[in-house]
């Protein structure tokens, strides 16, 4: 009998526990997966909590309703890996072995790494949507906020979800829109980027909506410390930009288990292949989504593609036969911009997001880089895709692993 | 596309990265800091040098990492390249735009 582990039963690993279980003879392989947590939560819903549009029931099951029968889960939180020994050393003492690791856990915000972030003021005026308990925070302040200065902020890159925070901005100015105060509330948006988004086809089409809806954009602002004292950001060039509400995406790193095991970079990230997704150092530990360093971004739909991928090279793998499959860097995110609409963006590794149609060359019946109320329909629809088929590893009709180049306008 | 640098035809990305490291070479950096406002001094040649290692082996750049290079702490990363500092010196160092902008 062999052994797959895999670390993390969030989105990645809970696929991958779902088309191994499939592919797997039971008799020769036993699938084993960790996780300390209970809860399952749907993060790209984490977006609409603090504008009241989701409940936060909508976004969190028990993480054991998508593990298959069949799949052991083993609920300890993992302390350390042994890429040597093979085995993972868990916080209760036991030790698992094995033939196979899958690395799936994800990313977490750490606002320490930036002075004053993490404040008495945390959750009175510095909030971040990208924790559950932070959305939910956020929502109580906003609830019955006068209004003010609304500083929406990324700290540094890579962060999860890329165009969460411009998404966040949009729907904050038709939030305070509907309430009838947009006069009293000053949005700006900081990012230490050079323009609202990392492509620049993309980037026209969003700072056009951020320009419209009166959002004002301070790129490339690198942020130094939080002043707690005069409620500013401060970045090293010497800018100063005042906030009532700071609403910030701290940096992203990798978790401690990657750090304490010698297995990331200096943002606990693994150096991974970003083609077979194979870890760099070690041939028998594969990495999916947040986790690993590959260039693009940590979001939902690349660790969905990236899980075909893995899987059809984990079966070579097992063969001992030379893994074929390249993952190509697809992602496919849907971009909230207020009002009932969004703007569809799919792009790879090679190819930057462009206008076009979705996922039907030609046809659609999603537009690329263009908002419709179509699109926020599949927004919206998305988050039943996500409980019902995504994480349970089956196929969506249409939407394939690599990016398709038909039906966009390069 | 193709620019005039420094009296070279070089081949470079809409903005403005070379695409051939090959067809680097300092008097090209020149030309490339006076157009971002930047005089290059011996300071900023061990920056750019340094850069350009890491991009020869293969290390991701991010402002992170040169914080932590022993090289030159963010502040004066800063100080050296005051507007965008990471875009402006790989530019100059004529590598390709740093992937960390995902």
């Amino acid at each position: 009998m062999k052994n797959i582990v895999i670390i993390g039963a969030g989105t990645g690993g809970t696929i991958m526990a779902n088309h191994l279980n499939k592919e797997l003879n039971k008799n020769d392989w036993r699938i084993t997966i960790i996780d300390k947590r209970k809860e399952h939560y749907y993060q790209p819903g984490f977006l609409f909590l603090p504008f009241d549009q989701y409940k936060p029931e909508d976004v969190v099951k028990p993480i054991q309703e998508f593990i298959p029968q069949g799949v052991d889960f083993v609920n300890v939180a993992a302390s350390r890996i042994s890429p040597n020994d093979h085995q993972v050393i868990l916080a209760n003492g036991n030790a698992l072995l094995y033939d196979i690791l899958i690395i799936a856990t994800g990313t977490e915000i750490a606002p320490d790494e930036i002075e004053g972030m993490k404040s008495d003021a945390w959750g009175k005026s510095i909030f971040t949507f990208y924790t559950f308990e932070g959305a939910k925070a956020l929502r109580d302040k906003l609830r019955d906020w006068n209004g003010g200065k609304m500083v929406v902020h990324i700290t540094e890159m890579p962060i999860k979800c890329p165009v969460a925070p411009l998404e966040f901005a949009f729907l904050a100015d038709s939030y305070f829109k509907d309430k009838k105060m947009r006069d009293k509330v000053e949005i700006t948006y900081v990012t230490p980027l050079s323009g609202a988004f990392t492509k620049p086809k993309a980037t026209a089409t969003l700072e056009y909506l951020l320009q419209e809806k009166n959002i004002h954009i301070e790129p490339d602002f690198a942020i130094e410390s939080v002043d707690n004292e005069n409620n500013t950001i401060n970045d090293y060039g010497g800018r100063s930009i005042p906030f009532d509400i700071l609403v910030t995406v701290p940096t992203n790193k990798g978790r401690d288990v990657i750090e304490v095991s010698g297995l990331g970079d200096d943002l606990n990230f693994v150096p991974t292949d970003k083609g077979t997704l194979q870890s760099k150092k070690h041939p028998d530990i594969f990495v999916i989504g947040d986790a690993t360093n590959v260039p693009t971004s940590k979001a939902g739909s690349v660790v969905h593609f990236e899980a075909e991928i893995l899987t059809e090279n984990i079966l070579n793998f097992i063969k001992g036969k030379e893994m074929t499959e390249q993952f190509d860097g697809h992602a496919n995110c849907f971009i909230e911009t207020g009002g009932g609409k969004a703007l569809l963006i799919d792009f790879n590794y090679d190819h930057e997001p462009v206008t076009g149609t979705f996922p039907i060359a030609g046809i659609g019946p999603l537009r690329l880089l263009k908002e419709s109320r179509f699109n926020h329909f599949g927004k919206l629809a998305f988050r039943w895709v996500y409980w019902h088929m995504l994480l349970k590893a089956r196929p969506i009709p249409f939407v394939t692993a690599k990016m398709n180049e038909a039906g966009k306008d390069f | 596309m193709d620019k005039l640098i420094a009296g070279k035809t070089i081949s470079v990305t809409e903005e403005g990265f070379l695409t051939e490291y090959s067809q680097w070479d300092k008097s090209i950096a020149d030309a490339i800091a006076a157009e971002n406002d930047v005089t290059l001094t011996p300071r900023h040649w061990e920056v750019i040098e340094y850069i350009q290692n890491e991009y020869k082996n293969d290390v991701p750049l991010s402002i992170r990492k040169i914080g932590k290079s022993g090289v030159v702490d963010i502040k004066e990363f800063y100080q050296l390249f005051p507007v965008a500092p990471l875009k402006t010196a790989t530019k100059i160092a004529g590598i390709p735009k740093p992937v960390s902008c995902i």
